[in-house]
């Protein structure tokens, strides 16, 4: 019998509730299955439209939501109760979902009725995506609290989607891929206290959302082994016999670490083969995807880069015939002998980590940091070395000028009036709802916080009251506190580069340094709320590597913090990193109360970065200049001119 | 334009307002290794320590890496910071040997609202051993006379952390449960016995007890002078903040018993440790020798006047180097 086609998504939300949910409703007709809401990152940390760290940041990266009425907003006309709603949201996930149960309350559609994904993974977010707020173990705790909730009260609703993807995207190798988010599964099973009846259902709502790389058959085997690991795990560790409850079930977004700001139209092959490694074998077949879109490289992409997107998924399950035969890799000795090899060496890594306590000690300790952080820098290297092939990139460079760049511009840009409009709705919101109601939600919450208790019922009141995301926020970091993870730079290891070429470099640096009397000293900064920090971290490692010395404290800092960092370190220069869009907001701002020249590096539309220099930023770097010795170069002489000793 | 000494005059003048740019402007000039601008810093130091209010506090930290000295430093300078006392903070990581490089990474564990008095300064032990950096001392002397605390915390790789007795007047080791090494180079009597024992990380409980109590019945163990101070152990968690307030009572007792003499030693010792240093780095014991051995150094070290540089140049003089 052929099998289903999985779920059509498309990774989508901007500007405020309404234009999102206009975009909605527009994928909808077009034949996508499903919805996948992406959130802006002050959503995503806590912290409303109104708030200093917010600036620059509203309506972004996704959608804001500040409160039940933008959630509402959201949703209207979107049936609730046949919808299948993934929504990408982890350190505020109960909030969202929350807000999520009291909207479809207020259309009178059951609990029991909803389906989706909350995806309430926590450790990766130390790892790689940076929207954390609270430290780990309350934060785990939270997600203990999600799954117990939902079990109970939204049954089909899947609590925890637990994320290897965005290991993938900071470099993981595909052993590392797997140990970590199957360790990360096991923390967060270890952590639930349910009666051992119910362990079974709560398995059985375990999803995963993984990537896809463009080696798509050693992705086939990476696929393979996680579904005979997660089954192995079920059994032995958490003895369900129930095959259905052990099922390894899993959405993915295929890999946007390699699509190329140069020639951007190879994206699209590159996409299309990413998809087969999550497709082609149906016993690892995926249950949702969502592809990146051509341009991603570029900027925002607009509806139609995101249709042609979902069109190679309509392509992939309609004209061609992947559906209608049974697993095609069964009794393959050359996909078993693969899978085999990556399943004994992820086993090893596991052991590893619980040896060391377990995922979260191992998050703690920044022994996954760190490794993450050296396995990209090995992939950097080669690229820039070669050994690794991109096409367009380090190889074929030369080509045709690519007509999807001609004429106007070939990426969305956000109307920058989005932000002040949501700050204005928040306010309104504010003051329209009922004062007392609000209080009264709130100390619900507090007063379950301050038990210990299960803050899920809690939550659906504040959402109900109006209580905004920063207010829910902010009563759980009176409770949980705040907490920065390792940066995974110390002590990384500097990975092989062109010897040659790193001396020479490291001549330089040292001429420089000699001639300014002290050792050339960079400051690295991430400004803003954007946690996406492997940019920021290979700089700084391959910096020190070259002979500088580099202050980086991490993501998540305010223009203000980044301004004084520089001044009291006596940094020769700033590089910042922004992948949020917000660089227009962040950049200039430090560029004009600095003494030192800035650097930007991001996701910089060409338009932007003539702005930003314009603005006196000294350099804007793109995903188009992967060849990080270069830059670092170019840094050097850039520290040395502003100097005076060039 | 100004001249020189005015020009120092008015930067004096900022570092002791404490005004960062200032500041930052002093610690540029005195981490400058270039020798024409020895004479510059030499004006600076003696002009910063001349009007520097004697109880103005150096505080080391030390212990391996690991045991969270950055942190509890945050922890420590929040409370100094409620009391309305400025602190300024020198943190140093080692350098890579091969590429000269260093991640200056103790900044990240720090984190402090940029209107508040606080100074941070990371820098990198270069070719330096003994847990300082080259300018430690110079910076120290800047942050000084700028703020009522000044916080050295050291590179963290046991044996090897002689130095940061010739620079703090208070020596706080931080050690983590299970801290093995380090009790064994102290009880060696390759280490020093600090001023003030942490036992941090405190929060793991049954572990952290057994090492201070390790630490202890050691302490009882060794002969102290009467009279002199008694160092004690604390257990203390930054998570928690359970015996913070102790470790910062602990310093301030400290700081009182100093007040009774022992300041001016330390003092001396510290003055006399950088001289010493900085003739060593620029001359070799081949230089040593012709000012006439160590102990002829140390007095005329001792029988000059002013800061750590100009008994430097004196010594230098002495030794035949146009200093």
């Amino acid at each position: 019998m052929a099998d289903r086609p999985w779920i059509f998504r498309t990774y989508s939300g901007h500007s405020n509730a309404r234009a999102s949910n206009a975009l909605y409703r527009q994928n909808l007709s077009k034949g996508q299955t499903g919805l996948s809401i992406a959130f802006d990152l002050p959503t995503q940390t806590g912290y409303d439209a109104d708030h200093p760290l917010a600036a620059g940041e509203v309506g972004k990266v996704g959608v804001p939501i500040g409160s039940i009425a933008d959630m509402e907003q959201l949703f209207e006309g979107i049936p609730l109760d046949r919808m299948n709603t993934s929504m990408t949201i982890n350190a505020t996930a109960a909030w969202l979902l929350a807000l999520y149960v009291a909207v479809a309350e207020r259309h009178g559609v059951k609990r029991g009725e909803l389906q989706g994904t909350t995806q309430n993974d926590i450790v990766k977010e130390y790892l790689s995506r940076g929207t954390y707020v609270f430290p780990p173990r309350p934060s785990l705790d939270l997600t203990r609290q999600t799954i117990e909730w939902t079990v109970e009260q939204v049954p089909k609703w899947n609590p925890i989607n637990v994320c290897s993807y965005h290991l993938q995207e900071v470099g993981a190798t595909p052993v590392q891929e797997v140990a970590f988010a199957l360790a990360n599964a096991m923390a967060v099973l270890d952590s639930v206290r349910v009666p051992r009846e119910k362990l079974g259902p709560v398995l059985g709502r375990i999803s995963f959302f993984c990537n896809a790389g463009i080696r798509f058959i050693e992705e086939i085997c990476k696929m393979r082994a996680f579904t005979r690991m997660w089954e192995r795990i079920g059994l032995e560790r958490y003895g369900v016999t129930d095959e259905n409850q052990r099922r390894f079930r899993y959405g993915v977004q295929v890999n946007s670490l390699g699509l190329t700001e140069a020639q951007p139209e190879n994206n699209v092959p590159r996409i299309a083969l990413e998809a087969l490694g999550v497709t082609l074998s149906r016993d690892a077949r995926c249950r949702a995807l969502q592809l990146p879109a051509w341009n991603e490289a570029l900027g925002l992409p607009r509806p139609w880069d995101q249709q042609w997107s979902l069109r190679i998924q309509q392509i992939l399950a309609y004209e061609t015939d992947i559906l209608e035969y049974d697993d095609i890799f069964a009794g393959s000795t050359v996909i078993e002998k693969k899978t085999a090899e990556i399943e004994a060496a992820a086993w090893a890594e596991i052991a590893r980590i619980e040896e060391q306590g377990g995922a979260i000690a191992a998050v703690e300790s920044g022994y996954m940091k760190r490794a993450l952080v050296e396995a990209n820098a090995r992939r950097v290297a080669q690229i820039e070395s070669g050994e690794r092939v991109v096409v367009g990139v380090n190889r074929f460079e030369q080509g045709e000028p690519s007509p999807l760049l001609q004429g106007a511009s070939s990426i969305l840009s956000v109307d920058e009036s989005a932000g002040r409009e949501q700050i204005e709705r928040l306010r309104a919101h504010r003051a329209s709802r009922s004062k007392s109601e609000v209080e009264t939600a709130l100390r619900g919450l507090r007063d379950a916080l301050a038990a210990g208790a299960n803050v899920m019922e809690p939550s659906v009141r504040c959402a109900h009251a109006g209580v905004t995301t920063g207010e829910w926020s902010d009563a759980l970091r009176a409770v949980f506190g705040e907490y920065r993870a390792p940066t995974g730079v110390d002590g990384a290891a500097a990975p092989r580069s062109d010897a040659r070429q790193l001396a020479e470099l490291r001549a330089r640096v040292d001429a420089v340094s000699g001639k300014l009397g002290r050792r050339l000293k960079l400051l690295v900064g991430k400004p803003g709320l954007d946690g996406h920090s492997s940019g920021a971290e290979q700089i700084a490692i391959f910096a020190r590597d070259a002979g500088l010395e580099v202050v980086y404290q991490g993501i998540r800092m305010t223009t203000d913090e980044i301004v004084t960092a520089a001044l009291q370190e006596g940094v020769h220069l700033i590089g910042l990193s922004i992948l949020s869009g917000s660089h227009l907001a962040l950049a200039p701002e430090i560029a004009r109360r600095s003494r030192v020249p800035v650097i930007v590096g991001g996701i910089i539309p060409e338009e932007d970065a003539a702005k930003l220099r314009a603005e006196g930023v000294a350099a804007v770097y793109t995903p188009r200049d992967y060849d990080v010795l270069r830059i670092l170069r170019e840094m050097v002489e850039i520290a040395a001119a502003a100097h005076g000793v060039a | 334009m100004a001249s020189p000494d005015a020009d120092v005059a008015a930067l004096v003048r900022g570092v002791r307002a404490g005004e960062a740019a200032a500041i930052a402007d002093a610690l540029a000039r005195v981490e400058d290794t270039r020798p024409e601008s020895l004479a510059q810093t030499r004006l600076l130091v003696g002009q910063l320590e001349a009007e520097t209010p004697r109880a103005h506090a150096v505080v080391g930290l030390t212990g391996p890496p690991g045991a969270g000295k950055s942190t509890l430093a945050g922890v420590l300078i929040a409370g100094w910071l409620a009391q309305g006392q400025g602190v300024g903070m020198v943190a140093v990581d080692p350098t890579s040997r091969r590429s000269g490089g260093a991640l200056l990474g103790d900044r990240a564990r720090l984190r402090f609202r940029p209107e508040e008095r606080v100074f941070v300064r990371s820098m990198a032990a270069r070719d330096q051993l003994g847990g300082l950096a080259p300018a430690t001392r110079a910076a120290v002397v800047v942050l000084r006379a700028a703020f009522e605390w000044v916080v050295v915390e050291t590179v963290g790789v046991g044996q090897s952390e002689i130095d940061v007795e010739t620079v703090a007047e208070t020596v706080v080791l931080v050690l983590q449960p299970g801290s093995g090494d380090t009790l064994q180079f102290m009880k060696a009597g390759i280490l020093e016995i600090p001023d003030v024992l942490v036992v941090h990380k405190w929060d793991l409980g049954a572990q952290a007890t057994r090492t201070r109590a390790d630490l202890e019945a050691w302490l009882r163990l060794t002969t102290l002078e009467s009279g002199t101070w008694r160092p004690p152990v604390i257990g203390a968690s930054s998570q928690t903040h359970e015996g913070v307030a102790e470790v910062a009572r602990a310093i301030s007792n400290h700081r009182e018993h100093l007040s009774h003499g022992e300041l001016d030693v330390r003092r001396a010792r510290a003055r006399s440790a950088w001289a010493l240093e900085l003739f060593t780095r620029s001359y070799g014991t081949f230089g040593l020798e012709r000012a006439g051995g160590s102990k002829a150094a140390e007095d005329i070290i001792a029988a000059t006047p002013g800061s750590a540089l100009d008994a430097f140049s004196a010594l230098a003089r002495r030794a035949g180097f146009s200093a």
